[in-house]
């Protein structure tokens, strides 16, 4: 149920900014400071591949996280 | 980098093609979410389904504003240690674009993994292994969508693995919003030591949905949920369970079905500095669910040097089939910690230094990333003392980039 409700709330957000046709209230000249490296949510490439790999293979949970890697048999 | 113009940087006007893109991508959002809510049929053509969608936001897109990724050369030392487990091995990455619309990637890794863990010793013998993972990517810029097909190969002795992705992101709202739908669709062949005829395949399907918004000129957010069903042969052929304290085989479900919701917030703080807070929550058909939390703060030193600070706290509840020491014989029965009631926690900190432009032509970066973990088991114990099992675990990634 709690999946349902966060997906309904994402829905109706969309949905509401999509009937709006809402003009951006961050201007690109206002975007200097999100484009700093520091406020990416991935890092490294190589770096996530790994971090994620030790916590699938440790872990039962895995997913959402955007990194894609082979599977693997370990224990 | 020739074509790519920065999505944070670039002024563009989307409204006219907003409505038609927006429509396209919405279309993805209901589609996905059915399948992120199970309410859709596990089947294997929805492969077709899917490009259709893919092809409804090709159409619809218009504005150039995402962008390719950066063109780079990476090369990487990683090493695990705990829990009688040593991985390490160099990895490596080029990346480069074409006609400044595609980027082609490969990368190479390898795990030399020396295995004593509490799995291997009490049923086992301790032993060595090498696997290696092969993976190609090309991205493609069309107008305000970057379209990314992927594929990997992972091969050890007793186990391979192949995947094939597909990803697609779309800006939308002036560049505010972009979402991105994804799909991978995954064959794994298990092998066993000492069995040349034993061969058993698992398949893997996964479908994902996110949005990444811009909340103000200092906060990101980003919401993205995926889905993953396994089926075929997802247990090990080596591991036992313990029915009144003898061994006996393993036997989990052949299905399993798995959502994650993944929330990530990062914001300005001043300073040069940056605070990351992310949280996911997931839950399974085999009765599993798990928190993870993590909270990290970047910062600047100078020009060159960027320091990074984060806390991961991990949790998770039992499988329903899982028991350290079964008092009946059930149709599944496992012994595995990773199904286990457990949590683990630890501290990670990251340091990178920009050492300037080499040959006029290569901007090098070399960073170095190390985490601690406890992992702290809950009714799992080691047969050899009877007490609940723990341990402590190193993580590190040593790393030269070159931007070009």
């Amino acid at each position: 149920m709690n999946a349902c409700r966060i997906v309904a709330g994402g829905l109706t957000a969309a949905l509401v900014l999509a009937g709006c046709s809402i003009q951006p209230w961050v201007k690109p000249y206002e975007r200097e400071r999100l484009a700093d490296p520091i406020m990416k949510f991935s890092g490294e490439p190589l770096a996530d591949k790994h971090r994620e790999h030790v916590f699938d293979v440790r872990e039962a949970s895995h997913g959402a996280t955007g990194v894609q890697g082979g599977g693997c048999g370990c224990n | 980098m020739g074509v790519t113009r920065s999505r944070l940087t670039e002024g563009r006007n989307l409204a006219p093609a907003f409505g038609r893109s927006a429509r396209a991508v919405l279309r993805g959002i209901v589609w996905t979410a059915a399948r992120l809510l199970g309410r859709v049929r596990v089947q294997r053509a929805q492969g077709a389904r899917l490009a259709g969608l893919l092809g409804g936001v090709l159409a619809a897109a218009r504005a150039n504003g995402v962008e390719l990724p950066e063109d780079r050369a990476d090369t990487m030392f990683h090493l695990y240690d705990g829990g009688g487990v040593t991985a390490l091995g160099p990895a490596v990455l080029i990346r480069k674009s074409l006609l400044d619309r595609f980027s082609l990637s490969g990368s190479y890794y390898v795990d030399m993994v020396s295995n004593a863990s509490i799995d291997v010793v009490t049923t086992a013998s301790p032993y060595h292994e090498t696997r290696r993972e092969a993976a190609l990517g090309v991205d493609y810029v069309y107008h305000d969508s970057l379209i990314s097909l992927s594929g990997t190969h992972s091969k050890e002795p007793d186990y391979s693995a192949d995947s094939a992705g597909l990803d697609i992101s779309q800006d939308v709202f002036g560049g505010m919003t972009t979402v991105s739908v994804g799909y991978t669709r995954g064959w794994d062949t298990v092998g066993k030591h000492g069995s040349p005829s034993f061969s058993a395949p698992a398949n893997h399907w996964q479908y994902r949905l996110g949005v990444t918004q811009i909340l103000t000129s200092r906060w990101l957010m980003s919401l993205n949920l995926e889905s993953i069903s396994d089926d075929g042969y997802l247990q090990s052929p080596y591991r036992v369970a313990r029915l009144f304290g003898a061994a006996v085989p393993e036997r989990d479900p052949s299905t399993r079905t798995s959502r994650a919701a993944l929330l990530r917030v990062a914001g300005d703080v001043g300073s040069h500095s940056a605070v990351h807070v992310q949280y996911r929550y997931f839950w399974d058909t085999w009765g599993i669910t798990a928190h993870t939390a993590e909270l990290g703060y970047a910062r600047h030193f100078g020009d060159r040097w960027l320091a990074e600070g984060t806390v991961r706290y991990y949790r998770q509840s039992h499988a329903l089939f899982y028991s350290n020491d079964f008092t009946s014989d059930m149709t599944f029965m496992s012994r595995n910690r990773q199904l286990s009631t457990f949590w683990d926690a630890g501290p990670g900190v990251k340091a990178s230094y920009s050492a300037g432009r080499v040959a006029s032509r290569f901007d090098i970066k070399v960073t170095a990333g190390y985490q601690w973990l406890r992992f702290q088991y809950r009714d799992f114990t080691d047969i050899r003392t009877g007490q609940l099992y723990k341990f402590n675990a190193n993580v590190l990634e040593f790393f030269v980039s070159a931007a070009y």
